[in-house]
């Protein structure tokens, strides 16, 4: 019986220090919190975090990996309003590659849908086009951006089941369906865990094939 | 300075006149700040679908507080509503909608807009404290449009409207309209081209406000 559906614990143990973290969300919404606060207590370190943003309260998430000191480099598109990051980057002590956000979700999708690199216009005739290829298309000029792959996504979908297909709820879509496709292992943190066909066929956004652990949240972390 | 007896429109005001121009049936992204407010006041009348790119298409107004729902913030991450028709994605697709043209307006904020649609709106310096982009580089590229809604000039009375852009440039020659506290300016070939400007002002005087030459729009 294909099944997987995982303790907390046994979804993070096998993270290693050194590894490249994929973590869904925008603003407070499909970020998953409780599995990356089980990763600051599960002690990885030395890792490069891509997300979107570099979090915002310190207590949980991101944020609180940044103040343990685990990451070495975020690669994001907005790391404002994250006090934790701001501390760490003011005195050097982390790496920042600054990508813009859609280039970002189309090189998380690149990577997950196997393709290398692709051209695009965003960024043409500006500092994120210092060091890059450049290709003429029809008389434009475009850029060539990579595709970005990680060791692990953690993301959070609404609900999920045992072959791993997941629903997601309201705005909590975000980069988690493209995340879940570009890591060697994807772990999907969810608000309920249902039976086989509970999610119908037609409202699965992120096939089983994608994700390889699912942890539910127990009531007790549900904010 | 802006001349005594002129009243530069306010904020609302200037979102309202915006909103103004926006045809039925556009998909329309607005940018974090004023640019969010010219949703409030599209006319009842006029069907105009808003897209937000964190994933929604047809947002609607901002809940009761009461009536929150914590699973949906738009791209300010602030709460919102849908419409009826709305529709959720995930974010490649919803930048694939911005990159690949299928988004008819783009209203953004900005630092400096140059007399060639040059647009600078994402950081005031090489060496920002905390450097951050967002989507606003993929907007300024991918939208049929881009229009900007700004004050005319800085806090300390400096225009925003320039020959060159001084700060890092968001897009080169991607700005086709400017609506300001004071006029409606379209970027042309030949530079910018005043289409409106606030009862009592000249074009000299909003020349004197406007680092770079002024000219008034043929029609």
């Amino acid at each position: 019986m294909i099944d997987k559906r995982f303790t907390l614990a046994e979804a993070l143990r096998d993270i290693a220090d050194g590894a490249t973290v994929m973590i869904g969300g925008f603003g407070a919404v499909g970020q998953p919190d409780f599995l990356v606060n089980a990763l600051a207590d599960q002690g990885a370190t030395d890792l490069t975090v891509i997300a979107n943003n570099a979090g915002w309260n310190r207590e949980t998430g991101i944020p609180k990996l940044l103040d343990l000191g685990r990451v070495r480099k975020i690669v994001c598109s907005f790391p404002k309003n994250s006090p934790a990051f701001d501390d760490l980057f003011r005195v050097g002590k982390i790496e920042l590659e600054i990508v813009p956000q859609g280039t970002l979700a189309e090189r998380i999708r690149a990577a997950g849908a196997g393709v290398p690199g692709f051209y695009t216009a965003t960024g043409v005739g500006t500092q994120m086009a210092e060091g890059k290829e450049t290709r003429m298309f029809g008389g434009k000029e475009y850029l060539l951006e990579e595709a970005l792959h990680a060791d692990v996504a953690l993301i959070e979908a609404w609900r999920g089941d045992r072959w791993g297909n997941l629903s997601y709820r309201g705005s909590g879509r975000n980069f988690n369906p493209v995340m879940a496709m570009a890591a060697t292992c994807t772990i999907a943190q969810v608000h309920e865990i249902v039976e086989l066909g509970e999610i119908a066929p037609d409202a699965v956004v992120t096939p089983g094939i994608f994700v390889n652990r699912i942890v539910a949240i127990p009531a007790e972390a549900k904010a | 300075m802006i001349p005594a007896g002129v009243t530069p429109l306010d904020r609302p005001q200037m979102a309202a006149r915006l909103a103004r121009d926006i045809p039925e049936g556009w998909f329309v992204n607005l940018g974090v700040g004023v640019p969010t407010q010219v949703a409030d006041h599209i006319p009842a009348d006029r069907e105009v679908i808003i897209h937000s790119e964190n994933g929604i298409l047809g947002m609607g107004p901002a809940p009761a507080p009461d009536a929150v729902d914590p699973w949906l913030v738009n791209a300010g991450k602030k709460a919102v509503t849908l419409l009826k028709g709305a529709a959720l994605f995930h974010h490649a697709d919803s930048f694939a909608m911005i990159r690949g043209g299928h988004i008819d307006l783009c209203v953004l904020g900005a630092f400096e807009v140059a007399a060639n649609g040059d647009l600078a709106n994402w950081t005031t310096s090489s060496n920002d404290k905390t450097p951050a982009v967002g989507g606003a580089m993929d907007l300024a590229v991918g939208a049929k449009r881009i229009w900007i809604l700004m004050e005319h000039v800085t806090r300390d009375g400096k225009p925003r409207l320039v020959e060159h852009c001084s700060y890092p440039l968001t897009a080169p020659g991607a700005v086709t309209r400017v609506y300001t506290n004071l006029a409606v300016l379209d970027v042309t070939p030949s530079g910018f081209a005043v289409v409106e400007m606030v009862p009592g002002l000249t074009l000299d005087a909003l020349q004197a406000l406007t680092a770079a030459p002024l000219v008034m729009a043929s029609s």
